[in-house]
């Protein structure tokens, strides 16, 4: 590859190469920067992440291949590079001022969460399975770190040991998958393999069928699907409150495109096998994810099983299988993205400002005394359980609505049924907020929160105003994750 | 009649208008806050005024339509529109507006601001169910109407079992709404197949003949959302808790308007849409009504708790709805417009008395009042019409209703008019059995002998209600002359419906079977 071609396949990852310059330019900063003035690193993090935007975005991404077939720079990627960017920038806001409370005065933090990032966006953009199992491992790595930082927290150590090791196993399952799939097809080029398996001779390959489910193993487990899921509720309730948002969004977006890469653009001529564990995987994670929420009182492990059940919302466009599928997914992974992120911040500002809040009770009274930020609370709670005018709403409706087109009307209705049933417990916070002893018996209904400092507050904007333009005026963004996807198809 | 100037979204979306406003006045400036909440609703009500006037009652089409499209890559639609069906209750809720206001106006004290503000957004969902002709944007006009009706239930009940209520309310109506939401999905692209165009547009889907089964599905993921919402027997039990827990103003809303869009449900989409499964159901959706018309009123007899007593009592009228709607002739279906608008009126009433009375003495057992009459001559007065009319008494508006509903029972089969009457009978006995224990007799209780008559406020928002009980009850013909072409046309459709040919959509066996990604492509752009 000559040197012009080279340097013109960097312009193609520019954000990715932003990032992680930035990243280690904290880690080299953050040697001279005095103990309890770190949180300059979090602007510099957040100068990275924006900067790297400006790289990003382009009016119409041109469709082609760089680095001789190892990486997309296409639509699809375009719009998981531009989700990821959000959600780091929302991510960094939030953490500013929650990391003194978990004792995390490190510069390494942002670092870590910016090379995570540059992980992600390898995944999305993968266009060969070396790359993406390097971009998996890239990130998964510097989530395990993420996870353990709060040192000295018994719970924290506990999950990130604990994810720490099944994730490696889960890893160890994606390469055995990977080796299976190259002794099938010879090949890991995800092009490469589509065309070997086109050919239709190889369909009936053990080998290649072994090295799929070993694979979907792998993303099941990233994805915390039912019955890979178990690590879920711990490492979440562990991880400082920030990481625990961002696995929840992030990371599970990544997947998911990675997820979408490998069985759209390598596998399609196994579409109605994999389909059909597909939807054993969605109801499986659907049900499990919501009924264990309801019975939760810690908010942390609520919120992780309600993303479990998310995910499982999510796979039904994946069973869906069409392009209306995967826009779909898409929208839905968006819409996530901000009400998740969103409700997880107010979970954060309480814990923040009151020093409790791990459980639901604390949020009582939260309402009254902070009237704006229980109002937000409330509709991402309400988007989050799929009721109009709100993202979370305009997200399933286009998930079901490509499920019932692809006749799985039955799959659509044991959804609809979740969510149903899923309402109960985003209720039950909004209650708790919404109600008050005779004496206060919470702090946040004896002080409120107060005033909001001005990172948390604008991230909380953005987040709440994107969950409402999304649930009203959709448009822009189907189209968009429309033009994404056909890219794949 | 075509105006220029979008009058519906105007009627719509004012009370949101109030919102704002309310938004930005001190929290603590709750004069203001009742004013602006005051004057939102009353030009509202002034705007629905003009519709009413506008409105030409000989034509069955839908009037002051607004299209504009909204989400075009699926073909959602900003579609609204009236016809003499919704007109009245799109007035009906326009009206109890700013008499909601003004019964709060003492009432509540904690967390006015909020309380507004949830009556306010209640009010713009309730006028966008009744004039969306989208089945999306109804779907989100429906359910956000659930969050402020629980909001008002959760904060503002009764605190005992406010919290139990609310939930009940909120899953119940949930659990049947996503059920239409898959109906009406399957219907979209059953019409996507059928005609080629993407629409969600009611219009558009009343074109369409569904082969048998498929109206029979529909029929059912749509009438379990309704009849919750109506609610009907055996769905009925989330409603006495609601009634019974919610503040004085969320009782009135709820007997008002919410109640109705379950009926409104059945004739807007059910009845036209899938007229077959319509007549299929009609045993069974009669027996259902006649069982919530007898049962209602027997569980009636034995309440001790007014508020209770007038939910229960709904039960019963709404079945009487049911019936007309299910009799499918126009006296009936003309009988059960008007009876909508009725019972919010009478009931709406009784509520509002029972919430004055709660006010002065804080309880609503029957056993702790007695001979009200003496010290409060004026309330006994009001109470005495709304009661009357609620039984239907022949020259109040609750006669007309349920009359023209026996007769078109009547005509359907006249079983079900004798059983229906005796909901009647049963209804006399249980209310004025309660008036008489709670306003005749001696004073039996000496709290109740100083208690304060209406003063002008509670009698200037009494007034409007029970001069309409009277109005409609008297002279109901401009009513009826309203809706009648609209009723007329869909006693036509629903007849022409049931007699037509069953006849399969063209392609539709293909489609159902595999739909290749090829064509899948060419389908969404």
């Amino acid at each position: 590859m000559d040197g012009l071609q080279y340097l013109l396949d960097c312009t193609g990852i520019l954000p990715i190469l932003i990032l992680f310059a930035t990243g280690i330019l904290i880690l080299l900063l953050d040697a001279f920067a005095p103990r309890g003035r770190k949180g300059r690193l979090a602007a510099l993090a957040l100068a990275g992440v924006l900067l790297a935007m400006i790289g990003w975005w382009r009016p119409l991404p041109v469709e082609r291949e760089l680095f001789g077939g190892m990486l997309f720079a296409d639509s699809f990627g375009f719009f998981f590079d531009g989700l990821f960017l959000v959600t780091a920038a929302l991510i960094i806001l939030f953490s500013a001022g929650t990391l003194d409370r978990d004792r995390i005065d490190l510069g390494e933090y942002y670092a870590l969460l910016l090379f995570s990032v540059t992980g992600m966006m390898l995944m999305a953009r993968a266009a060969n399975l070396i790359m993406l199992f390097l971009g998996l491992e890239e990130l998964s790595i510097a989530i395990y770190i993420l996870v353990g930082m709060p040192r000295h927290e018994r719970k924290a150590n506990e999950a990130c040991l604990k994810y720490f090791l099944l994730g490696a196993f889960s890893s160890g399952f994606f390469l055995y998958g990977m080796t299976f799939i190259y002794g099938a097809s010879g090949s890991l080029s995800l092009a490469a393999m589509a065309a070997a398996f086109g050919r239709g001779d190889l369909l009936h390959n053990p080998y290649l069928l072994l090295g799929t489910a070993l694979l979907l193993v792998g993303f099941s487990f990233k994805i915390a699907l039912v019955p890979f899921h178990m690590w879920t509720p711990d490492v979440y309730e562990g991880a400082p409150t920030p990481i625990t948002a961002y696995m929840a969004v992030a990371v599970k977006a990544a997947v998911f495109a990675a997820l979408a890469r490998v069985f759209w653009m390598a596998l399609p001529s196994l579409q109605p096998q994999w389909t059909n564990l597909f939807w054993v995987l969605a109801v499986l994670t659907m049900t499990v994810g919501n009924v264990a929420a309801l019975v939760q009182t810690n908010i942390k492990r609520m919120l992780a099983y309600s993303s479990i059940a998310h995910a499982g919302y999510i796979l039904v466009a994946v069973v869906a299988g069409s392009a209306q599928g995967l826009t779909g997914m898409l929208v839905y992974l968006a819409a996530y993205t901000f009400m998740n992120v969103g409700a997880f911040g107010v979970v954060i500002l309480v814990q923040e400002r009151l020093g409790v809040g791990e459980d639901i009770d604390d949020c009582r009274g939260l309402g009254f005394t902070s009237p704006a930020l229980g109002a937000a609370m409330a509709v991402f709670l309400f988007s989050l359980a799929g009721i109009p005018p709100t993202a979370g709403f305009v997200a399933k409706f286009f998930v079901f609505l490509a499920a019932i087109e692809a006749s799985f009307t039955w799959l659509v209705i044991l959804a609809v049924v979740n969510s149903a049933v899923a309402v109960y417990y985003y209720l039950r916070v909004v209650i708790v907020m919404y109600s008050r002893a005779e004496s206060p018996t919470s702090l946040a209904d004896r002080f409120g929160l107060g005033r909001i400092p001005s990172a948390a507050l604008g991230a909380l904007i953005v987040a709440l105003w994107a969950t409402l333009q999304i649930g009203i005026l959709p448009q822009s963004l189907w189209e968009l994750a429309r033009h994404s996807v056909s890219a794949l198809l | 009649m075509n105006i220029q100037f979008p009058l519906l979204s105007e009627i719509i979306f004012a009370p949101l208008l109030g919102v704002l406003l309310l938004v930005l006045v001190d929290r603590d400036n709750r004069p203001l806050q009742r004013w602006i909440a005051l004057i939102t609703t009353s030009v509202t009500l002034i705007l629905t005024l003009f519709l009413y006037a506008g409105f030409q009652g000989d034509s069955a089409a839908m009037q002051f339509v607004e299209r504009h499209v909204w989400h075009a890559g699926v073909g959602i639609e900003y579609l609204l529109g009236v016809d003499g069906i919704s007109l009245l209750l799109v007035v009906l809720t326009a009206l109890l507006g700013p008499i909601c206001v003004l019964a709060c106006w003492t009432d509540i004290e904690q967390h006015l601001k909020e309380f507004l503000i949830c009556l306010l957004l209640l009010e713009t969902a309730m006028l966008g169910v009744f004039c969306a002709l989208d089945l999306f944007l109804f779907y989100v006009f429906w359910e956000v109407m659930l969050i402020p009706m629980a909001l008002l239930i959760l904060i503002w009940g009764n605190p005992r079992r406010r919290v139990y209520a609310a939930v009940k309310f909120f899953i119940y109506t949930m659990a049947g709404s996503v059920f239409m939401l898959v109906g009406i999905l399957v219907l979209y692209f059953h019409q996507v197949e059928a005609t080629g165009v993407y629409s969600f547009s009611l219009l558009q889907m009343q074109q369409l003949a569904l082969p048998g089964r498929l109206q029979i599905w529909l029929f059912l993921a749509f009438a379990v959302a309704f009849a919750i919402k109506v609610p009907m027997f055996p769905f009925h039990t989330w409603l006495p808790d609601a009634h019974t827990e919610a503040p004085t103003v969320g009782s009135v809303i709820l007997a008002g308007v919410l109640l109705k869009m379950g009926t409104y449900g059945f004739l807007r989409f059910n009845l036209p849409l899938f007229p077959e499964a319509s007549a299929t159901f009609t045993p069974l959706m009669v027996t259902l009504a006649l069982i919530g018309i007898i049962y209602g009123a027997f569980m009636c007899l034995v309440q001790t708790d007014l508020k209770r007593l007038i939910a229960f009592s709904s039960v019963s009228h709404l079945g009487f709805v049911m019936l007309g709607i299910f009799a499918m002739n126009r006296q009936g279906l003309q009988g059960s417009v008007l009876q909508m608008v009725n019972h919010g009126l009478s009931t709406g009433a009784l509520f509002l008395l029972v919430g004055m009375l709660y006010e002065r003495r804080h309880t609503r057992m029957i056993a702790d009042f007695g001979g009200l009459s003496k010290p409060l001559p004026v309330f006994a007065t009001c109470f005495m019409i709304a009661t009357l009319a609620s039984i239907g008494l022949p020259g109040l508006n609750g006669f007309v209703g349920e009359f023209l509903i026996l007769l078109g029972a009547f005509k359907a089969r006249p079983l079900w008019a004798v059983l229906g009457a005796s909901g009647v009978i049963l209804a006399a006995w249980y209310m004025l059995w309660m008036f008489q224990r709670v306003m005749f007799g001696p004073v039996t209780r000496s709290e109740n002998a100083g208690l304060r008559d209406l003063n002008r406020r509670e009698l200037g928002l009494l007034v409007p209600v029970l001069a309409l009980i009277v109005w409609i009850g008297v002279y109901p013909t401009p009513l009826l002359h309203k809706m009648e072409t609209s009723v007329a046309a869909l006693v036509t459709r629903i007849e022409a419906g049931g007699a037509v040919v069953r006849r399969e959509p063209p392609g539709s066996r293909l489609a159902d079977n595999h739909w290749t990604s090829t064509t899948k492509e060419t389908r969404f752009h």
